[in-house]
């Protein structure tokens, strides 16, 4: 520790420390822009020198090493000068345009030049004028009003973990740009709008929209990963004009993936279902919320009465407030049925019943950048939850050793130590062998009820991961979307829980969406005997009560979905948005509020319960989904439907403090499995980031980046050549009676025998299951 | 070029640059001296510390000291770099030791990578004087040959790589943090200091740069020892000194003296005045070095302490002569220019401040003065002085401040005339270059 004297104060501090640290914990501020907490120091902008005793001239706070004994002016005549003197040479360049600047009003440089510039100029010369750059669909630059900062660089450089940006050329000619022919594609470029301190980098949805004093803030939680980012979402007359992060360092820390930042676009869709509708003799009427809620009540009733109770079922989507999932299961429950489930794009249910608690991390997020070791199985980390793959790309570079298990190596902007690459049917045999593997590194016997399945002879490959994980002090083991999704997800748990075991770390479920896991705990799954998500559309129900979700893009098996749900006689759906396919399948419309239109509760991947209040008035005729959950209830006349507030619903819901209910292992599940060889292609599927969820789907901006124009189907070179097709090639795709024609192109990050199909796209929706066997022929 | 002096002594143009005549002048002889006798590291560190050699780059910081900041007993790589980045207006020095004797060099800098433990070198070599890469690299490979530099140097234990590099030609280059980062493959800017790169140097290693005319005198110190090359020049500034005299003299070029010997004395050896006018001022170091006007320069010795007593900086030793034909204003604008157009853009005060300088000078000249100008000039380069991550921004100021003040009465008559104090025709007289009326 140092003790320290700024501005007369003592101050002690760890070793290590700058004086900006130091300054910080005082509560002294220094004036800065080139500095950030979360970046590399650049000590370029000198707008932060501060006056050093002994110092023969002032020295910048961001970078100078505290020595013991330091005394240190922020505020004296000599720092001042040289802050005056750094902003004077800022602003000699800068152009005056802050009433058209969308910075304006937020702007660190116009802020801090009313505290160090000067009222007037005294450069007389001809300003500079720097040409913009296409950055891409979500960034808006007005370069010449770039200060050289580079925050933007960095964080591209060591946060988004690719350098997508760079300063060219020297001095005064100095600009910050992509590469040539490049724009920004990160997922998680947003961030630089926030970094940059002056107006160069602005949001372009935003552009222009409002100025920033006229909006208000309000806290809320992203609906998209199972993160749960804090976001601040700021609103002028009821219309939401843009999202921003709320700091949360054991979360988002400051920052916000696209997908949480952009899809609020989607919020003011021409899709938005702002009014109840009902199917009349096949043709869709506009309606009052009385006729349609009725119509809804009385189908239901009707259908349990001829049919019983067990013919009608509940399917949610994740994306679903933990209040809505509760009264949506309950009021099933209440109907006689116990066929309620929110894991759509699941296809193996077989652990259920055996569950010690809801599937979670297994840790808090916070935690991620402790661990040595780490075990990745099935996931699209990167794509699927941006801001987990950033603390480990930052783990990393403090050492964390990453193994992964991919049936599709994308790239995760980090050292992957070791990777298998194997078809999701693999899996379990490579798993097997990881198991058999570390089990002879630690010297400790294989769980009982997997002993007989272990081989003797293990992989390189595996034994490297194995080697890996048991040099570990703090390991995890963590199973992705792609696992969890798996027709053989069931016995990729039992093994993967089984390596957590023999490593003696935290096995942890990453989670699909923003409610994963507060599904389970919301019971919004089959409990009692009921029918599971998969279950319910291979055992058509003659009603469902269909919570946003959409059948052709939301399901494990769209095409089963739809079949399923166009067949029905009744189907209730409580959508924001309206779709042809809702239109083909539903009888009857209710129009329900999306996050930012109602209070509600996500519970994140590490469990963490966290609810958000309307920060919008409704849009229409739009109610919040647990409100027409509830009156549904009343008009049913069941018991438990008086709630008055989603405060009474998630109190019911969820128990207070702890969350006991969470937990990850299987009970008393035997091991089955039986190595299939495969004939033909196996799918791999992933959610394409910006297809996840019908919100984001309608985020035309984010539609616009190169992650949306991902291909639909891809291949390695070998199965392209067994297809008998060149990259680029049109395909047939064919699982059951579903044809897709999509391009195809190479990629040889793809297992062999495996094709990658995108899910969730309305190319694949006439498509069967996301994982299993698909037929590929060339057009 | 003169033939005298140490490093340049006995060299004849380029037919001598080969490894056989540099053994014939005695060359290698120090390496193997230190190598059959065991001298101990310590040893030689000790004999720099005793020679007073100061750092030839510019900053003039003692040799022995720098090479004693390099942590001895650091597991892993150290390197070493040799600065050859000759960029700053008016210094041409290092080209000619690399050109005309690049043994030296090798020779010394494997001698400091004997003292300090490195395993391998990088000599940096300034990308607009290609044909020095070329000429060193073939140095290299004769030194490769004759088992004087890789593995095992003469069938000791002592292994040293050494590796030429050029860079594109930027200024900036020439700072070692920047040069460092160039070597690295990255673009050209300095770093922070602290870490200083004793500690935190080249790919994050230890690492120790000298000038290539520091390097070049290390063979010398150890065969003559500490104490005879200190007593070549005068205390506290020992042995010789290239200077690269250009400007209005008979005869430019490099001179290779002893520290301490008076301006007048280098001046007559450069050739005296050309056409016999009169000398108006000098920069006695550098183009980043302060101005000095004429008569105070004829009472100085060519050594650090003369030198910085009467306000400048000995620097890199490039002695730029000016005569009374000279427009100092032009002369300013030419060095604002030149700053202006090197800064490397990384810190505000040096990207923003250059263009500023220059634009206000460029403007004196041009007769668009202002009465406020000179007092502008004088508060810009103040907010730039001491406030940038490297010098360039002292640089940069330094000859605007000095400049206006040793020859501030020419810039008021810019500026009230709008026209200089020289006629046209007599700076075209002493120039040869057509000067706009």
């Amino acid at each position: 520790m140092l003790e320290i004297e700024i501005d007369g104060k003592q101050v002690t501090v760890e070793d290590g420390s700058t004086i900006m640290d130091a300054a910080t914990k005082i509560g002294a501020f220094v004036p800065h822009f080139c500095y950030h907490k979360k970046l590399s120091i650049a000590a370029s902008c000198r707008m932060c020198l501060v006056q050093v005793e002994k110092a023969p001239k002032p020295l910048p706070a961001c970078a100078t090493p505290v020595t013991n004994g330091m005394k240190v002016w922020t505020r004296s005549e000599q720092a001042v000068k040289a802050q005056k003197g750094v902003m004077e040479f800022l602003l000699i360049n800068h152009p005056l345009d802050c009433p058209i600047c969308d910075q304006g009003g937020e702007c660190q440089l116009q802020d801090l030049a009313v505290g160090y510039g000067g009222s007037q100029s005294r450069y007389e010369e001809e300003k500079r004028v720097v040409l913009n750059k296409n950055l891409g669909p979500l960034v808006a630059t007005d370069m010449t009003r770039c200060i050289n900062c580079t925050r933007c660089v960095r964080f591209t450089t060591e946060i988004a973990g690719e350098m997508e940006l760079g300063q060219a050329f020297r001095g005064e000619h100095a600009e910050i740009m992509p590469f040539v022919e490049k724009t920004v594609d990160s997922e998680l470029s947003g961030n630089i709008i926030d970094l940059c301190p002056v107006g160069a980098l602005t949001s372009k949805p935003f552009r222009f929209a409002a100025r920033t004093w006229e909006l208000a803030r309000r806290k809320s939680v992203s609906p998209h990963d199972s993160l749960g980012s804090n976001l601040i979402v700021q609103v002028k007359h009821d219309v939401v004009k843009r999202v921003l992060p709320l700091e949360n360092e054991d979360i988002n820390e400051c920052w916000l993936s696209d997908k949480d930042r952009f899809s609020y676009e989607g919020l003011n869709s021409d899709d938005r279902l702002t009014v109840p509708m009902l199917k009349q003799d096949g043709v869709w009427k506009e309606t009052d919320w009385q006729t349609a809620l009725e119509f809804a009540a009385n189908g239901l009733r009707k259908t349990a009465k001829q049919n019983g109770p067990d013919s009608i079922g509940a399917l949610a989507s994740p994306h679903t407030s933990v209040e809505e999932l509760y009264l949506l299961q309950k009021f099933t429950r209440a109907i006689g049925s116990d066929s309620v489930d929110f894991r759509l794009r699941q296809s193996d249910f077989r652990a259920d019943g055996f569950r010690e608690g809801a599937p979670w991390l297994g840790m808090p997020i916070n935690e991620v950048s402790g661990l040595d070791r780490l075990f990745v199985i099935g996931s699209f980390l990167r794509k699927d939850t941006p801001l987990l793959a950033q603390r480990v790309r930052q783990a990393a570079k403090r050492g964390l050793h990453v193994s992964a298990l991919n049936a599709s190596a994308e790239e995760w902007l980090l050292p992957v130590r070791n990777r298998v690459l194997a078809a999701p049917s693999v899996f379990v045999p490579v798993l097997l062998q990881v198991v058999g593997a570390l089990a002879a590194e630690k010297g400790v016997a294989v769980a009982e009820h997997l002993a007989a399945a272990v081989p003797s002879a293990v992989s390189e490959e595996a034994r490297a991961i194995a080697q890996s994980l048991a040099s570990g002090r703090k390991v995890a083991v963590w199973l992705g979307n792609l696992a969890v999704q798996s027709e053989y997800a069931t016995e990729i748990h039992q093994l993967a829980e089984e390596i957590a075991r023999l490593a003696e770390g935290a096995f942890g479920i990453i989670g699909e969406a923003a409610n994963s896991v507060g599904g389970y705990l919301a019971k919004a799954i089959p409990l009692v005997g009921g029918l599971n998500a998969r279950q319910m559309l291979e055992q058509p129900r003659k009603a469902y009560l269909l919570l946003n979700a959409e059948p052709d893009l939301d399901f494990a098996n769209p095409a089963l979905a739809q079949a399923a749900l166009g067949a029905a006689p009744l189907v209730i759906s409580l959508s924001a948005f309206k779709s042809p396919a809702l239109f083909a399948a539903a009888d009857v419309l209710l129009p329900i509020a999306p996050f930012t239109e109602t209070s509600g509760t996500f519970v994140n991947c590490e469990g963490r319960a966290q609810n958000f209040n309307a920060v919008a008035r409704p849009v229409g005729e739009t109610r919040p989904g647990w409100k027409v959950l509830r009156v549904l209830g009343n008009l049913l006349e069941f018991e438990g439907f008086e709630q008055n507030d989603s405060d009474a619903v998630a109190k019911e819901a969820l128990a207070d403090g702890d969350r006991p209910d969470l937990g990850n292992r299987l009970f008393g599940l035997e091991f089955k499995f039986a190595d299939q060889a495969f004939t033909g292609f196996e799918r791999v599927s992933d959610v394409p980031i910006y297809a996840a969820d019908p919100l984001v789907r309608r985020a035309p901006s984010l539609q616009k980046t190169r992650d949306a124009k991902a291909p639909i189907a891809r291949a390695n070179a070998a199965t392209l050549a067994a297809i008998g097709v060149e990259s680029g090639a049109r395909v047939r795709l064919k699982q059951g009676e579903g044809v897709a024609e999509v391009q195809i192109v190479v990629d040889d990050t793809v297992a062999a025998n495996c094709v990658r199909v995108a899910a969730a796209t309305a190319a694949t929706a006439v498509l069967g299951a996301m994982c299993g066997e698909i037929s590929v022929e060339r057009v | 070029m003169s033939a005298s002096g140490l490093i340049l002594a006995g060299v004849d143009g380029d037919r001598t640059w080969g490894l056989q005549d540099y053994v014939a002048r005695g060359g290698y002889s120090a390496l193997r001296k230190i190598i059959s006798e065991k001298i101990p590291p310590e040893t030689i560190i000790a004999e720099l510390k005793a020679s007073s050699l100061r750092g030839r780059g510019g900053a003039g910081f003692p040799t022995g000291l720098k090479w004693s900041f390099m942590p001895r007993s650091f597991p892993g790589a150290k390197y070493l770099a040799c600065n050859s980045d000759e960029g700053e207006p008016g210094t041409f020095k290092d080209r000619d030791i690399l050109r005309y004797n690049p043994h030296t060099v090798i020779e010394g800098m494997t001698i400091a990578a004997y003292a300090m433990g490195c395993e391998r070198g990088y000599n940096y070599i300034h990308g607009e004087i290609f044909e020095v890469y070329e000429r060193f690299e073939a140095a290299l490979a004769e030194a490769r040959a004759a088992g004087l530099l890789g593995q095992k140097i003469l069938g000791s234990e002592f292994s040293f790589e050494l590796f030429a590099h050029h860079g594109y030609g930027a200024y900036i280059c020439g700072e070692e943090t920047a040069l460092l980062e160039s070597i690295e493959g990255k673009k050209g800017q300095p770093r922070f200091k602290p870490p200083f790169p004793a500690s935190y140097g080249l790919y994050g290693k230890p690492t120790t740069i000298n000038n290539t005319e520091t390097f070049a005198s290390v063979p010398f110190i150890i065969n003559m020892g500490g104490e005879g090359f200190l007593n070549l020049g005068k205390p506290n500034n020992g042995g010789t000194k290239l200077f690269s005299v250009s400007g209005h003299v008979n005869r430019p070029g490099n001179y290779e003296i002893a520290m301490g010997t008076p301006f007048a004395e280098l001046l007559e050896m450069a050739g005296g005045m050309r056409g016999g006018r009169k000398l108006k001022a000098v920069i006695p170091g550098g183009s980043s070095a302060p101005v000095l006007s004429g008569s105070v320069m004829m009472d100085c010795t060519m050594d650090y302490d003369s030198i910085s007593k009467a306000g400048s900086m000995l620097g890199s030793g490039a002695v730029i002569v000016m005569d009374e034909t000279t427009c100092m204003v032009k002369a300013l604008e030419r060095l604002s220019y030149f700053y202006f157009e090197e800064s490397c853009g990384q810190c505000t005060p040096c990207r923003e401040g250059t263009g500023w300088l220059y634009r206000v000078v460029h403007r004196i000249e041009n007769g668009l003065g202002r009465k406020e100008d000179l007092d502008l000039l004088n508060s810009v380069t103040g907010n730039i002085m001491g406030r940038t991550i490297c010098a360039l921004g002292d640089a940069a100021s330094m000859p605007v401040q000095s400049f206006i003040k040793h020859f501030g009465s020419e810039f008021e008559y810019h500026i009230e005339n709008k026209k200089c104090l020289v006629p046209p025709e007599v700076q075209y007289e002493g120039s040869q270059i057509y000067v706009r009326p």
